[in-house]
């Protein structure tokens, strides 16, 4: 990770927004002899929408045939086990169930399904009730008939965020955290760099881009700025869309409750959306929501009586047997939703050689692999040249989980380091070796729930009881920072008010 | 103490030099010395501690310690006030090898953060500090030759008693134990667990995690305190936190009673004007990065926020004292059948959980009161591990293992189809006490058992079932001057005044004792006398009530 920019750089393209989106992009880019930085306002990768929300790898049937949506949703599917076996994620292919209480129900099933297969979606199957209970003996027994979609699955949706994040450090990928974009100027030359030590190669203007930072110089923007992707465009010129911000609330439960479901369980969608949705996730805990409520505020993360309430009564629909003492979480998310329906990707019509990638609601998790080709194809039209580099590696150095080890795995790894036996997070079974790990890493962990999204300290049931002065002791150490500055998430959320008397 | 003496306590267990402190979690190799023939961690110098654990261990080839298991007597798992006492007495019977396994880098548990007075105040006679209380144990252990496995996690334990544990130094550790006491003590109820809504900022602690910031490590988690929950912890924090610096400004308590001992509120709350607010709330927690504030709001009798009632509280820090879970994951991946009143382990009247030979003791069993009521506990787990292995004890044709899976019947196995074993059916809450149910109702072959059952008023009741064998012990006799009957813990639902305890069997009242108050935040305790074993002696049950005098 860059601390300080050096003003002689020209980027060929620089990202804006380091979520799903932008660290997939850059990691796409990265593959090729060209310079690339990615810029985040926040002091991590995966802040925004990449960290909240159902983590679900869509088969493809929801979208119009012939969207945006429809066509990356199903391509994304198709890449997720390449990327997540490169980058070393956990991805399981667990299918999806829509389930039907009512005829109606059935028939906007059946609509799904012609959808599916006008999108190209593989084995889907309309089940009927005892096919659905022999699946999954948990659903309620209200439910008739369900959407069989074998291809759907899940994905932790901030590992997919870090890992692409790490590989595009690891190939040449310029990080620049902490680092907001204020203004977009266009300019025949560089701030700050003589005439002569720029030399043009077209006519086409350059982008100064003024940061907290500092200011950069690139050839190309990509806007992957989420929420706040309509007022980077505006920055160029471009009003041509906005985006709302859609609440979407969960709760998460114990691994206790894990095996209730083997598959992602749908009801059949509405207007607002997919409806409160029951699945594993791939750490082996129960996650159940969103609701869907448009907030009018991009930075209303807080979760609501009402909504919690809502999720808890429309999961019980699906699946009575959820037990809410076990309930170790609850958060929300913010979707960026598109004011033109559709995922926007492409290059502004306003601003030439700044690229859109907004509205990237769902299925975007699932897209994102997708997206990331996509707008290479949009850099390669608009005349970048991509030369590939011979050394890039598509492969993340693996991450040593101690609760995926067997045992004579463990007993060797702790031989070469004891750090390794020595657990810090006795929920998630988090060794010392991974936090150390978790910060030493590309683009590593600076925060608290950096370490946290990271290697899972904090993320169990005791919610980082035990753990946080563990933790927070080592980021102290490693970051060469006092003990009471360590921080939860970035500037102002300290942990400690200072010593004791 | 700091971490850093934490971390300098580890190093002199293991004598090595110049390690620096600061580099003790480096990554990297550490240099040969400090693998297999240091035991890093083992402390204790007793008959049983040869301090190569790994190394008897035997090699698999590799040099990995893995195989065959150590053979020990009784393996403690905690190193708590309960591990501790059960340990110091399993030694006391007279079994040779007891090991005490330890994630913590020193033992003592969480008494090593209770700076304040007021530990053993039943069982010495005198008001200790937590570290003081730790410390005569920690010492008796030492003395009598229990073995010790610090910075040692735990990680499963079998049916048949094999534990698996890893630690820095010996990697993987694998012991075969006659007997295991478990006690892993418990932790602490969170936010996400009540599912207070509004944003997830810093400066949100649970009172013990506050608790360890400030007696520990020397560090104020805020300086505008609202506590929520008037548990024990969160009283003791309200007045540590004043004395530090900080303003505590309330604390909230769900109930309409507090939660915490009585002595607490008057000696952390009243002394010091601090507000208790009962039948309130928080609803909202506000912050985008740090609290800022939080709404809080009185409830009805249902707990739910009563409208009009609500109030913005400027605060930089909510602390959670809203209960404690005992912490069974171990428990219940080796197949012990769990009581979902307690979350602990169903247990007889010597501590025996629903597997042979596996015992438990202290707040992993059910959330104690008074640390004395703990070692008292512990005592009895420790010296029935002892028997146990030394063979003191009768074995009863043991059905009971087996009891989880009848008990399901009806309950919450029934409910799920997720294959999960060792959960108890949800205990019915029929107010007709006579019906109600206990966990240790309906099992095979109850002639030797009496099954202790909760009637009107009472949360719970340890022991769950007294083994037909001890009451014809201690009615004939036939038993240690010291076993002069079998005490009983329980916790009322509901604080009340002018109760009466009353224990039924075949229909008749065989004891009662009055109380002038009794509350859910104090724990009552009857000890069953010879006289009254006889008559509850060959029973099927005996029911615990509250009646109103």
């Amino acid at each position: 990770m860059k601390a300080c920019y050096s003003m002689d750089e020209i980027y060929d393209v620089a990202i804006i927004g380091a979520g799903v989106i932008g660290c997939n992009v850059a990691r796409q880019l990265s593959r090729y002899k060209i310079k690339v930085c990615l810029m985040e306002k926040q002091p991590d990768v995966a802040m925004g929408a990449s960290s909240a929300n159902s983590g679900i790898v869509h088969a493809g049937y929801d979208a119009e045939p012939g969207s945006l949506k429809a066509r990356l949703n199903v391509r994304g599917n198709e890449l997720m086990d390449r990327v997540a076996s490169e980058l070393d994620i956990p991805f399981k292919r667990t299918g999806s169930l829509v389930l039907a209480f009512s005829p109606e129900d059935m028939e906007k099933i059946k609509i799904l399904y012609e959808r599916g297969l006008k999108n190209g979606v593989q084995g889907m199957e309309i089940l009927d009730a005892s096919q659905v209970q022999e699946k999954e003996p948990n659903v309620s027994q209200e439910t008739i008939g369900a959407l069989y979609a074998p291809g759907a699955g899940i994905v932790c949706p901030y590992e997919l965020t870090i890992g692409a994040a790490e590989s595009a450090v690891e190939n040449g990928v310029d990080l620049f955290l902490e680092c907001e974009v204020k203004a977009i100027n266009i300019t025949a030359s560089p701030a700050g760099l003589p005439r002569d030590k720029y030399p043009p190669q077209d006519e086409s203007p350059i982008f100064n881009i003024t940061t907290s930072k500092g200011v950069f110089t690139a050839r190309y923007i990509i806007n992957c700025a989420g929420l706040y992707a309509d007022s980077i465009a505006s920055m160029t010129g471009d009003n041509s869309f906005s985006i709302s911000p859609r609440k979407g609330e969960y709760i998460l439960f114990d691994k206790i409750e894990g095996g209730l479901v083997n598959s992602v369980i749908f009801q059949t969608p509405t207007r607002m959306g997919k409806g409160i949705l029951v699945t594993p996730t791939v750490d082996g805990n129960l996650l159940i929501g969103p609701t869907a409520v448009d907030t009018g505020d991009k930075n209303d993360t807080s979760t609501t009586r009402e909504g919690l309430q809502q999720v808890m009564t429309e999961a019980l629909k699906s699946v009575p047997g959820i037990d809410r003492r076990y309930v170790i979480s609850s958060f929300a998310g913010i979707r960026a939703v598109p004011s033109t329906g559709d995922f926007i990707i492409g290059e502004s019509r306003a601003m030439q050689k700044f690229v859109n990638v907004a509205g990237i609601e769902s299925p975007g998790l699932t897209a994102a692999p997708a997206i990331a080709e996509y707008v290479e194809e949009v850099l390669r039209k608009s005349g970048l040249e991509l030369v590939p580099k011979e050394n890039f590696n598509p492969l993340r150095r693996p991450v040593k989980r101690f609760r995926n080890m067997g045992e004579r795995e463990l007993a060797g790894l702790i031989k070469e380091n004891p750090l390794y036996g020595r657990i810090v997070c006795r929920c998630e079974k988090v060794s010392a070796a991974e936090i150390v790990d978790a910060i030493r890493r590309p683009a590593g962990a600076r925060t608290l729930d950096g370490i946290k999204r990271r290697t899972r300290a904090g993320m169990g049931r005791c919610q980082g009881g035990f753990c946080t002065p563990r933790v927070n002791e080592i980021l102290s150490r490693e970051l060469g920072i006092p003990y009471d500055k360590v921080v939860k998430s970035g500037e102002n959320s300290w942990m400690l008010a200072g010593r004791t008397k | 103490m700091g971490e850093d003496n934490l971390e300098g306590m580890a190093c002199d267990f293991v004598r090595v030099p110049g390690q620096a402190k600061a580099s003790a979690e480096d990554i990297g190799p550490v240099e040969e010395t400090d693998m297999g023939v240091n035991d890093m961690g083992t402390r204790g110098t007793g008959a049983s501690s040869t301090g190569a654990g790994a190394n008897k261990s035997g090699q698999d080839g590799n040099g990995h310690g893995l195989y065959p298991a150590r053979e020990v007597d009784v393996a403690v798992i905690g190193a708590g006030p309960a591990g501790l006492a059960a340990a110091v007495e399993a030694r006391k019977q007279g079994v040779k090898n007891v090991v005490i396994l330890e994630r913590e880098v020193e033992p003592g548990g969480i008494l090593q953060q209770c700076i304040h007075t007021g530990f053993g105040l039943k069982i010495f006679g005198e008001e200790l500090t937590g570290p003081e209380y730790a410390e005569k144990f920690i010492r008796q252990a030492e003395e009598s030759g229990v073995e010790f496995k610090l910075d040692t996690m735990v990680i499963g334990i079998s049916r048949d008693r094999i534990i698996t544990a890893v630690n820095k130094n010996e990697g993987i550790i694998k012991l075969r134990a006659k007997a295991i006491v478990l006690a892993m003590g418990c932790r602490e109820r969170t936010r996400g667990a009540l599912n207070i809504p509004g944003t997830r900022p810093a400066g949100i602690y649970t009172a013990g995690t506050a608790q360890r910031f400030v007696n520990m490590e020397g560090y104020l988690p805020g300086k505008k305190i609202v506590i929520l929950g008037s548990g024990d912890i969160g009283l003791i924090m309200a007045r540590r936190l004043t004395l530090e610096g900080a303003e505590v400004k309330m604390v909230c308590e769900l109930m309409p009673y507090p939660g915490g001992l009585t002595r607490n509120i008057i000696q952390c709350l009243d002394d010091y004007n601090i507000p208790l607010r009962l039948s309130c709330t928080v609803v909202e927690i506000h912050g985008r990065r740090r609290v800022e504030g939080v709404t809080i709001a009185r409830v009805d009798k249902n707990f739910n926020p009563i409208p009009g009632t609500h109030e913005y509280v400027e605060c930089d820090t909510l602390l959670l004292s809203v209960g404690l879970i005992p912490e069974n994951e171990l428990s219940m991946e080796a197949g012990i059948t769990i009581d979902p009143v307690t979350s602990g382990p169903v247990v007889d009247e010597s501590m025996e959980t629903s597997i042979e030979g596996i015992f438990a003791c202290g707040n992993v069993v059910h959330v104690h009161d008074l640390v004395d009521r703990v070692t008292w506990e512990a005592m009895r787990a420790g010296k029935s591990a002892a028997m146990f292995v030394l063979g003191g004890r009768e074995k009863v044709e043991d059905k009971r293992k087996d009891k989880g899976k009848e008990e399901g019947k009806g309950g919450r196995k029934e409910e799920r189809k997720d294959g999960r074993e060792g959960f108890l059916g949800k205990a019915p809450s029929l107010a007709l006490s006579a019906e109600r149910s206990s966990p240790a109702a309906g099992i095979p072959g109850t002639g030797s058992h009496t099954s202790v059952v909760t009637g009107q008023g009472i949360r719970y009741v340890i022991p769950h079932m007294i083994s037909g064998d001890a009451i014809s012990r201690i009615v004939n006799g036939d038993c240690r001057e010291d076993e002069d009957g079998i005490e009983m813990l329980m916790r009322v639902e509901e604080v009340r005044r002018n109760a009466r305890i009353s224990l039924v069997c075949g229909g008749e009242t065989v004891y009662s004792v009055k109380r002038v108050k009794v509350a859910p935040g104090e724990m009552e305790s009857i000890k069953l006398s010879k006289q009254l074993l006889e008559k509850v002696r060959g029973k099927n049950q005996i029911i615990v009530q509250l009646e109103n005098v």
